[in-house]
């Protein structure tokens, strides 16, 4: 492309959040212009006929593994992962070894995102010290830090003890702070592997009843309306939950819910198998929970897609069911799942598509450049999928360093054509941009 | 296209000729064991036995049974066969002259598995063979003591012995292969 | 027969009978001065127990030998350190070893399944109990136990009234028995106390009560399971003492059996728990029976599996 100084790109065509075609002028680093039949000489043209474009997608819980479990997955491994997904930002979970309970490791981790460049890394602070569930950690600390944490989390563990949520939900207000709670009684899910039902008596595999999450979803959004504080909900994985929340909601309580990818699309009957890459914390559930969560989605109750990305490496998934890890992967085939879960059977349009995992997300995580609109001036965050190509799940193609994904051999969508972050591409052809 | 060579009275007469031809041989039923192999070779035994008894107007000689399932040497070939009964007729087979019973002698193998299976259960003073129907064709050094009739065939034809305790008919027939 | 012996579900109900009809022509096998059959000769079996059980381990290993099978014995406690690579890396060395047939024994439910399914080896492979998933041979020779005392030792078990008691939800002897009974025609009470009953357990094939007393008399054979007393500890039970006052076999409630039936207990017993001194050794015990029909059930599972040609 002679001419092209490769900082300026010409989207041509693409219907943005699925309205009608537009050429969108991406330079220095923002949408220079919409329009129609545009021209721009020294700009890249990128043909976005026939395709969506969308603001870059956010998600709100993913597990880089960086620092401690590199042999997982690393920031840069995670980031190009995420970046392949459609992907602008991410907020990478503080259960790292060690944990990300002090502003030192957070601004590591971000730290390292930076110098991937492939995505935003958003650091989520650890709530309590260590994730032992008994003292708060420097919340405050983390906030003021490089990273600037605004999501703080166990997630991995629950912050069961009821007057240190509380007092977490209560402290975090301070700096426009949200605790994002996994919801999981430990004494009712000691030692469980798959959901509790008739499956896990006939299988022989302990039981992770629905009611230990409930349970826990019902006193926090209780605790956040009493002490008037903001909530998120984790990976909402049953009917009950999803209900609860529409409840709270209707009270006014300030609560947000994500549910996964995986729980939008799998259920429990997978467990049949025996093999562990189904295996994964909140359980895969029964086909009415995943109905239910499709239609909290749709209505808004549930109001974003969270990956909850798991990577574990080969031996600790190649293995009996009751010694592998929890976990599955998910940031490639986010998206996918998404536009056959939700978009193709009617529950949402791209204008829900990019609510759900861009601009919800970002506002929740306090993140002002991502889920923005597509409009001139606007940070050039954005993502171009195209709807209707498919192909079969390849793990082995994965960016990602796991290969612990539960999609393997399913006809999926294909759908990410290209990222841009901050006007400079990530992903072009479906293929991942060499930046050395 | 099936022809039958022998019908009921002819198989009478070749198992009523087969236990005088056993006790001319065998000087008598003293410490004489019959042994059918499965399935069609037990009844055959015990018609042999009783024919005996009624010959020497005695005890019929005890009899036996002796599954050769797990001794085939083309054990390997098929997917695992259900066994069939062994019973060792009370005293066993020890110092006893045994007489196998078959319905068709063939390739042989049959017997070579079912001498294996007998040295398992005791050691014989003797054993010996009889058959109601030589059709040729050995694969091993066996050859039958007591034999009902020769009917040689072609590889081609398939010979069915049927007896009237499980099949409700004693008949033989040469048929050809499907 | 499918190539692998994982769960009861596995056979059918032929396949049950087949496997009953032919351990009863093996049984003959014990009695002999020379107890061996030459029909697993240059077969390799290996006994992967990666849960202590010496009991079990012998009736596979005596079983296999009876009929001529090399025998390898391989005890791994699965550790917490080495957990999952215990099982993937053990497997890889059996199948370079030329494994044929495969018992396992595991802690964790699934892991015969795994070793099946994961394309690690390519031998047949015997569930010998996983966790509290399944235990099949032990329901054959139950089932074989029963046929021989209530049936006349053929067919099948149509009519037959057992009365399963104990531990339910913790008892892969009782998930394998009720899917053997039920495919054989029996009739199948389960007996325990709520906490000790697995959810969803009224969508099994069989009937429920938490009160013992009231199946005795309608029960041709009683199957007491052990009960562990550290259960107690997590609360399913208050006290043993009331545990074995409501759901204890003593003279008392033995009495109340009609005349022919008989008692019956997988092995290990807690004596003076589940079942007293009294009745374990008395007239209806058919205990110490079940351990030796287990050799020959066992022989007629790894003949069936092994003897023939590898089924596709």
């Amino acid at each position: 492309m002679t001419g092209t100084d490769g900082t300026q790109f010409l989207i041509t065509g693409a219907r943005p959040l699925g309205d009608d075609p537009a050429d969108v002028l991406v330079a220095d680093g923002r949408i220079a212009q919409i329009g129609t039949s545009l021209q721009a000489d020294r700009a890249t043209v990128v043909d976005g006929d026939g395709l969506i474009l969308l603001p870059g997608l956010v998600d709100l819980h993913t597990h880089l593994r960086e620092p401690g479990r590199e042999d997982a997955e690393t920031v840069a491994t995670g980031s190009a992962a995420a970046a392949r997904g459609g992907f602008t930002a991410v907020h990478a979970m503080a259960n790292t070894e060690p944990v990300a309970d002090t502003a030192g490791v957070v601004e590591q981790v971000w730290h390292l995102g930076q110098q991937t460049g492939l995505v935003d890394v958003f650091p989520v602070g650890a709530v309590t010290v260590g994730l032992g569930g008994e003292r708060l950690a420097e919340l405050g600390a983390m906030a003021d830090s490089a990273a600037a944490v605004r999501v703080f989390s166990d997630d991995g563990r629950c912050v069961s003890d009821a007057v240190l949520m509380r007092r977490a939900l209560e402290y975090v207000k301070a700096f426009d702070g949200v605790i994002a709670q996994h919801s999981q009684e430990p004494r009712l899910t000691e030692g469980a592997q798959m959901n509790e039902g008739t499956l896990s008596g006939r299988l022989g595999l302990r039981g992770w009843p629905a009611v230990a999450e409930e349970a826990i979803v019902a006193r926090d959004v209780l605790l956040a309306e009493h002490v008037g504080s903001r909530l998120h909900v984790c990976h909402v994985s049953t009917a009950g939950s999803v209900a609860i929340i529409r409840w709270a909601k209707s009270r006014g309580i300030d609560v947000t819910a994500e549910a996964t990818p995986h729980h939008l699309l799998l259920s429990e009957d997978l467990a049949e198998t025996y093999d562990p890459v189904f295996k994964v914390n909140p359980p895969l559930r029964r086909r009415a929970d995943v109905q239910a969560l499709r239609a909290g989605l749709a209505d808004g109750t549930i109001d974003i897609v969270g990956t909850d990305h798991a990577p574990h490496p080969a031996e600790d998934k190649e293995c009996e069911w009751a010694a592998a890890a929890f976990g599955m992967i998910g940031l490639e085939q986010a998206l996918a799942v998404v536009i056959d879960t939700m978009v193709r059977t009617g529950l949402l349009d791209w204008a829900g598509v990019a609510d759900r995992m861009s601009i919800a997300p970002a506002r929740i995580g306090r993140r002002p450049g991502h889920g923005r609109p597509i409009a001139a001036g606007e940070p050039a965050n954005l993502v171009l999928v195209d709807p209707h190509a498919r192909r079969e799940v390849d793990p082995a193609r994965s960016a990602s360093k796991s290969r612990n994904n539960p999609y393997r051999g399913l006809d999926l969508p294909d759908p990410v054509v290209a990222t841009f972050l901050r006007g400079r591409p990530t992903v072009l052809d479906r293929r991942l941009v060499d930046h050395a | 296209m099936a022809t039958r060579v022998l019908d009921q009275s002819d198989i009478s007469r070749a198992l009523s000729r087969i236990a005088h031809e056993i006790l001319e041989r065998e000087k008598g039923a003293a410490n004489l064991v019959l042994m059918g192999i499965p399935s069609r070779g037990v009844p055959l035994a015990h018609r042999i036995a009783e024919r005996i008894g009624a010959i020497e107007q005695g005890a019929a000689p005890p009899v036996g049974s002796v599954d050769i399932t797990m001794f085939r040497d083309d054990l390997r070939m098929r997917p695992a066969r259900p066994l069939a009964r062994t019973e060792v007729p009370p005293g066993g087979i020890d110092g006893r002259t045994v007489v196998l019973v078959d319905d068709v002698l063939f390739s042989g193998r049959s017997i070579r598995a079912a001498l294996d299976a007998l040295s398992e259960i005791g050691r014989p003073r003797a054993v010996r063979l009889a058959v109601l129907v030589d059709r040729g064709h050995r694969e091993l050094p066996i050859r039958a003591d007591y034999v009902g009739k020769n009917v040689p065939t072609s590889l081609r034809e398939t010979v069915r012995v049927r007896v009237v305790d499980s099949d409700g008919v004693d008949e033989v027939v040469i048929g050809e292969d499907a | 027969m499918k190539r692998h012996l994982l769960s009861a579900a596995d056979l059918s109900h032929d396949d049950a009978v087949l496997v009953l009809d032919t351990a009863r022509e093996l049984a003959a096998v014990s009695d002999r001065a020379v107890k061996k059959l030459p029909t697993l000769r240059g077969r390799t079996v290996v006994n992967l127990f990666f849960e202590d059980s010496t009991r079990t381990r012998i009736s596979f290993e005596a079983a296999a030998k009876r009929l001529s099978a090399d025998v390898i014995n391989f005890s791994a406690k699965g550790s917490s350190v080495s957990k999952g690579e215990s099982l993937k890396d053990t497997a890889m060395t059996l199948q370079a070893m030329g494994a044929d047939g495969v018992v396992i024994r595991h802690s964790a439910s699934g892991a015969p399944h795994r070793l099946a399914t994961a394309g690690w080896i390519g031998a047949a492979v015997v569930n010998a109990g996983d966790g509290t998933h399944e235990h099949p041979t032990q329901a054959l020779l139950d089932a074989y136990t029963m046929r021989h005392h209530l049936a006349g030792g053929s067919g099948d078990l149509a009519g037959a009234r057992v009365t399963i008691v104990g531990d339910v939800l913790h008892s892969r002897v009782a998930r394998s028995n009720v899917l053997l009974l039920d495919t054989l025609g029996a009739h199948v009470t389960l007996v325990a106390p709520p906490t000790l009953l697995p959810v969803g357990v009224e969508t099994w094939p069989c009937e429920v009560s938490y009160d013992l007393d009231a199946p005795l008399p309608h029960t041709d054979a009683l199957m007491m399971l052990r009960v562990q007393r550290e259960r107690m500890s997590a609360a399913y039970f208050p006290s043993e003492r009331e545990y074995s006052r409501r759901y204890g076999l003593d003279a008392r409630r033995s009495a109340l059996l009609p005349t022919d039936a008989i008692v019956m207990h997988p092995g290990p017993m807690n004596r003076g728990m589940e079942i007293t001194a009294e009745v374990a050794d008395g007239p209806r015990s058919v205990i110490v029976e079940q351990v030796t029909n287990g050799v020959s059930i066992r022989m007629a599972v790894l003949y069936l599996l092994l003897g023939g040609a590898e089924t596709a």
